[in-house]
């Protein structure tokens, strides 16, 4: 569950967004779409714990996140999924162990070969497990992004624009495991620009549409 | 204990995490062999001045010499002087220096042929006091009476700034040894720094994927700590086997005595585990105030 009261955001003085108050049930998907600059990456940040707000207040899984020390936000982290438009790797570790990278700062041992074997195959990348970050095209550092952002089963999946940088065949492809991960009960919030992409996804499973402008976030209307 | 664990034992993934090479790796291994080549040295001249000033302050202390200008009555005044000496407390034995060993002083600056009987040289009593010495100055009017002009040296007109110089010689050492762990701090901190700059992605990955700092400043901490160890241990033997070339001889001076003896080479292993103990140290402060600085 995700929850924001009165949350404001402010860049050297200028207000990003002011007064937002979100609540997004647990097992819930959301879309948040909006212009370029409106907020969406900041919103999803503050939900990362990768920003803090100017005022208000953040709620993850239930708890307040106000007044967390570094290791605290760093445990948060590890129960929040976060894939990037640009998402970014350790590029002289393999794609396997980039994907494992969770599980080794949570010094939890490695799972099972067979279970990463079956994530990397779930995603689709079995066949590059092995390859470096850079030999990897757009589509399948997205879908590795997706696999780190996932290992650790997290409750709550933050993607950024995840389709930004695929073809509609990647986009689509990234959308049905995002979709699959909801089916499991994870809750998804993800931004972005594309409304084929969020009108394909309503055609298959109850979205809701988030938009953000004018420095409020607000329902978005049934054009979507 | 499980900080010193994970140094040792490290982690896999840990390891691997932080770039194995790059301009920082260099620079943190010369250093640390560079520097604890210096250290080494140091070491040597510390231990060779603090031996060298217990040594003049043994062989010297102990002793003094007695002058007496030569006249018609020099035998008589000699026997006087030595049974004033025998009757004077703080003295334990004194003795006429004989004329060959008068001319084994005297070689060095004149040669082997000199004319000892052509020349009015002093005759010279060496006296051996006790650890409490005697009165000097009721000694020095007592030999003024027995024999008129005669001197009582208990060399600490040289001996003492002898013994400051060997001292003052040994704290340059200990200064040089501060100095250079300082110069190795400063330098794997700031090494540590860059590579966290350099590194900022992996940095950005991992806080991504919920590392904490400790964890992120302790792959760091191993790699530059192991780093300095093997620059440190390959500096040091090096140090090692150019002291153990160092010619030695009697004639050699402070030089004859630079080097290690027995459990001494002892403290040359130490010296690779202080550089990466001060890695150590330096590397945790540095990459924790940059990860603080970092947000």
């Amino acid at each position: 569950m995700i929850e924001l009261n009165n949350v404001a955001m402010s860049y050297g003085g200028r207000a990003l967004f002011e007064n937002v108050s979100l609540l997004l049930p647990e097992g819930s998907f959301h879309f948040l779409t909006g212009p370029s600059g409106a907020g969406k990456t900041t919103l999803l940040k503050l939900c990362s714990l990768q920003l803090k707000a100017s005022t208000g207040q953040v709620k993850l899984l239930g708890r307040p996140t106000d007044d967390l020390d570094r290791n605290q936000v760093a445990a948060f982290r590890r129960q929040i999924g976060v894939v990037h438009q640009d998402s970014r790797f350790v590029d002289h570790l393999s794609v396997q162990e980039n994907v494992l990278l969770p599980l080794a700062v949570s010094h939890k041992a490695t799972t099972d070969a067979n279970d990463v074997s079956d994530l990397l195959g779930w995603v689709g990348l079995d066949h590059v497990a092995a390859r470096m970050p850079p030999e990897l095209s757009g589509g399948e550092r997205q879908r590795a992004a997706l696999a780190r952002a996932i290992i650790q089963s997290p409750e709550i999946i933050l993607a950024d624009e995840p389709t930004g940088n695929v073809d509609w065949d990647m986009s689509l492809r990234l959308l049905d495991l995002l979709i699959e991960l909801n089916r499991l009960g994870k809750t998804v919030l993800c931004a972005t620009h594309d409304l084929n992409l969020i009108r394909q996804a309503k055609s298959r499973i109850p979205v809701r549409v988030l938009r953000i402008r004018d420095g409020g976030v607000a329902a978005a209307g049934a054009d979507l | 204990m499980t900080r010193l664990q994970n140094l040792l034992l490290g982690d896999t993934t840990a390891n691997r995490v932080v770039p194995p090479s790059g301009f920082t790796a260099s620079l943190t291994v010369i250093s640390s062999a560079a520097m604890a080549f210096l250290a080494v040295f140091a070491i040597a001249l510390f231990l060779a001045a603090g031996e060298l000033s217990n040594r003049w302050e043994a062989e010297l202390s102990g002793t003094a010499t007695i002058r007496l200008p030569v006249s018609e009555t020099i035998d008589d005044q000699v026997t006087n002087v030595l049974a004033a000496l025998d009757q004077t407390p703080g003295i334990v034995s004194a003795r006429r220096i004989d004329d060959s060993e008068q001319l084994a002083l005297l070689a060095p600056w004149f040669g082997q042929d000199i004319p000892l009987g052509k020349l009015r040289l002093p005759v010279l009593i060496e006296v051996e006091e006790t650890q409490a010495g005697p009165d000097v100055e009721g000694l020095s009017n007592r030999l003024a009476a027995e024999a008129p002009g005669a001197v009582y040296d208990n060399h600490s007109r040289w001996r003492i700034p002898l013994v400051e110089a060997a001292d003052r010689l040994r704290n340059l050492a200990l200064i040089s040894l501060l100095l250079i762990a300082s110069v190795v701090a400063v330098t794997i901190a700031l090494a540590a720094s860059s590579a966290l700059a350099a590194n900022g992605q992996i940095v950005d990955v991992l806080r991504l994927v919920g590392a904490e700092d400790r964890w992120i400043a302790n792959a760091f901490t191993r790699r530059f700590t192991l780093r300095a160890l093997g620059g440190a241990f390959a500096g040091a033997i090096i140090a090692a086997i150019a002291v153990a070339l160092i010619p030695s001889g009697v004639d050699a001076g402070i030089l004859s005595g630079l080097g290690f003896r027995g459990g001494q080479w002892l403290f040359i292993l130490s010296v690779p585990c202080l550089a990466a103990g001060l890695a150590f140290l330096a590397t945790q402060i540095a990459v924790a105030r940059r990860l603080k600085e970092d947000g």
